[in-house]
Order: C-alpha cells, then sequence, then structure tokens
C-alpha cells in the first residue's frame, strides 16, 4: 500500500524540478555583472561615451538574459502548465 | 493560480481575451493621440503637437544612429513598435494584465520583425546574394544557420514574454502575500496594500517596461540593419 498517491508525487517532483531549472539563473547573474563592470570601466575611461556604451550595454545583457528566460519558462510550464498529470 | 489571460467574451469558438482587448484600447490610445496631435498643425508647435513632435524626433534620431542614415524610412515601424510596447508593458500600473505578457502577442511582433529582417535581406542583396550568405563560410553549413536564423524570433519572443511574465507572477505574489498578512490580522481592510507595493510597481511596470520595449526594437532594429548590410564584409 502506497503511503503518496501519483498525483502528488509527480507535482511535488516537478516543483522539485522548477527549482532546479532556476539555478541557470546563476549563469545570467555573473554574465551581466561582468558587463556592468565592464562598462563602467568604460565609462570611467571616457565619460563622453557613456550614451553609447550604456546602450550596448543594456542589448548585451538582454542577450546574455535568453538562456536564463527559457529556463524560467521551463520552470513556468512545470508549475502552471504540468504535462505528466495528463500522462497518468 | 489561474496564470493566463481571462476570456472576457467569445464569437462562437473564438475567444477573446483581455489580451486582444487592452491590445485595441492601446492601438485606439495611439490612433486618438496621433489624430488629435496632428488636427491642427500649426507652424510654431505648442501643446499636444510639441509633444508628438518631441516623440517622433527622438525615434528618427535613434533609427538614424542605430541603423545608418540611409535607413530612416523605418522610423514609423520603428516607433510604432517602441510606443506599443511601453504602453502595453505598464498596463500592470491600472491594475491590468500586460498585453504582452501572453505568448501569442509577443510571438506576433517576432513575426513581424522576423519577415522585415528577411524581406529586406532578400531585397537588398537579390536571392542569390541571400543563399550565399546563408551558406557561409561553407554550403554544408546551410542547415545550421538555417536553425539559427529561425532561432532568432523564438528568442525574442520569449525574452520579452518571459520578462513581462516574471513581473507578473511576483506582483501577483507580493498582493496575495499583502492581503494574506492583512487578513491573519483580522482587518478586513487589505492597508497594507497602501504604499508598499509602490517600489515593485515602478521597477515592473515603469523601468522594466520601458527596459523590454527599449530592447526589442533595438533588436529589430540591429538586426534588420545587420541582415541588410552584411554583405559588404564578405
Amino acid at each position: 500500500m502506497s503511503l503518496v498517491t501519483p498525483e502528488a508525487f509527480v507535482l511535488g517532483m516537478s516543483a522539485l524540478g522548477a527549482a532546479i531549472v532556476m539555478i541557470g539563473i546563476l549563469g545570467i547573474g555573473i554574465g551581466q555583472g561582468f558587463a556592468a563592470g565592464k562598462a563602467v570601466e568604460g565609462v570611467a575611461r571616457q565619460p563622453e561615451a557613456q550614451g553609447d556604451i550604456l546602450k550596448t550595454m543594456l542589448v548585451g545583457q538582454a542577450v546574455a538574459e535568453t538562456t536564463g528566460i527559457f529556463a524560467f519558462i521551463v520552470s513556468i510550464v512545470l508549475l502552471f502548465a504540468n504535462p505528466f498529470i495528463s500522462m497518468l | 493560480m489561474e496564470l493566463g489571460p481571462r476570456i472576457i467574451f467569445s464569437i462562437g469558438d473564438l475567444n477573446i481575451t483581455e489580451t486582444v482587448c487592452y491590445a485595441w484600447v492601446v492601438s485606439i490610445v495611439m490612433i486618438a493621440f496621433a489624430l488629435i496631435s496632428t488636427s491642427k498643425m500649426s507652424r510654431i508647435p505648442k501643446g499636444s503637437q510639441a509633444f508628438a513632435e518631441l516623440i517622433v524626433e527622438f525615434i528618427y534620431n535613434l533609427v538614424g544612429s542605430t541603423m545608418g542614415k540611409q535607413h530612416t524610412n523605418f522610423a514609423p515601424y520603428i516607433g510604432t513598435l517602441f510606443i506599443f510596447l511601453i504602453l502595453g508593458n505598464s498596463l500592470g500600473l491600472f491594475e491590468q494584465r500586460p498585453v504582452t505578457a501572453d505568448l501569442n502577442t509577443t510571438f506576433a511582433l517576432a513575426g513581424i520583425t522576423f519577415f522585415l529582417i528577411h524581406y529586406n535581406a532578400i531585397r537588398s542583396k537579390t536571392l542569390k546574394g541571400y543563399i550565399k550568405h546563408l551558406s557561409d563560410p561553407y554550403p554544408f553549413m546551410l542547415p545550421i544557420n538555417l536553425v539559427g536564423e529561425l532561432a532568432f524570433p523564438l528568442s525574442i519572443s520569449f525574452r520579452l514574454f518571459g520578462n513581462i511574465t516574471g513581473g507578473v507572477i511576483i506582483m501577483a505574489l507580493l498582493f496575495g502575500g499583502l492581503e494574506g498578512i492583512t487578513e491573519g490580522m483580522e482587518i478586513t481592510i487589505p492597508f497594507l496594500l497602501i504604499g508598499i507595493p509602490l517600489p515593485a510597481n515602478f521597477f515592473f511596470d515603469i523601468f522594466e517596461a520601458g527596459l523590454q520595449a527599449f530592447i526589442f526594437t533595438m533588436l529589430t532594429m540591429v538586426f534588420i540593419a545587420n541582415g541588410m548590410t552584411s554583405q559588404e564584409h564578405h
């Protein structure tokens, strides 16, 4: 006799999976921080180029963010639109 | 917790969600502003005409400095996209669901961008040059380059959708938590909602909305210009 119903097991494991997926955010934190630090260096060296540096930094950070956004969407799907419940 | 947009009404099998309704509202606001600000044009601008001229000048400068002076004919589309995204992203200020917190909206916009990139690339370097550019540096790299091109609308739409939806979820959690605290103190009026969510509102509905709109339009401009001019380098 089982103590845990299959639905509860799948839901719990999905929540764990959603949490583990979000570890991928670690990378963008480091990457965006690195880009911002380099931008600060650039502005300190050339204060007149601040507008261009800011624009380039924002676009670069947005592209670096993509992997984290994919991780976030996988996490949302696991939490709110779970595909495994219908397989039971 | 219900995450999808609510269905306002449906015509037969066609469901009209709040995303579509708010997109209409944003479009009507934009069209009304354009009509009002250009109805009584004077040589010395004042009132709404001055504000509209400020916006137009800003957009033209942005497009000119990003895509090059010869591509300013893209400015009307870019400007419309930018203003639509700013207004659509910041609907959370009115306690409504942002238009772009729906994958359908962002994917449609990314589809327009994708079509513009490839249409202008083919138009500016002919079909032969376009295929030659795709099979660069070696012909057997063609499938890999194709996958790379097809991944672009996916990534740009998911980026906008993910950022805005993350904001929506965090705001919902914040409001829910504050309401729960006041209910725990057995006070019927959720007085904690006054002022406390304000910094989060500012970040997600003003700062993040403008930033994501800027990034979407910026990437659109960069990729269109890139596709049109990359022939000169090879």
